[in-house]
């Protein structure tokens, strides 16, 4: 995950609380998607940013996954995510974002 | 879902930018704090 954006969330989590703060990803692949929830949930795996060690244990939801589409109006998802909620491989994204979700220490 | 939570976007170039999950997010009345689209390599 870019580094600056793992400053920033340290930032807003220490700012808001990480019980207060949720983490929506547009990963295009279940492997990138599993890294990313990784970073904000146990911490950052490549140990260069400021999750490194750092397990925050975000609430992370890809795009795709059906918890977070049902609360989006049908006429802005087709606007904003159209045909890529076809080209993608929702169900292996979700299972791997779930399944980082779950180690949520 | 977003009940008095704060949220953060992370899109990527090559699957959902950032500013497109955003509209999502607003539509289904969450308040972001941080978007940005990422290239991931």
């Amino acid at each position: 995950m870019d580094l600056n954006s793992q400053e920033v969330i340290k930032r807003l989590s220490d700012e808001h609380g990480a019980d207060n703060l949720v983490v929506i990803l547009g990963a295009p692949d279940d492997e990138s998607a599993e890294i990313a929830a990784e970073t904000v949930v146990l911490g950052d795996p490549t140990y260069a940013g400021a999750l490194a060690e750092a397990q925050l244990g975000l609430s992370v939801y890809h795009v795709l996954e059906e918890e977070f589409r049902s609360h989006v109006d049908d006429d802005v998802w087709e606007e904003q995510i159209g045909v890529m909620a076809d080209v993608l491989d929702a169900e292996g994204i979700s299972a791997a974002v779930k399944g980082m979700r779950d180690q949520k220490p | 879902m977003f009940e008095s939570k704060q949220v953060i976007v992370l899109g990527e170039r090559d699957g959902i930018a950032g500013p497109a999950i955003a509209a999502c997010v607003a539509s289904a009345g969450g308040t972001v704090v941080y978007t940005s689209t990422e290239c991931f390599v």
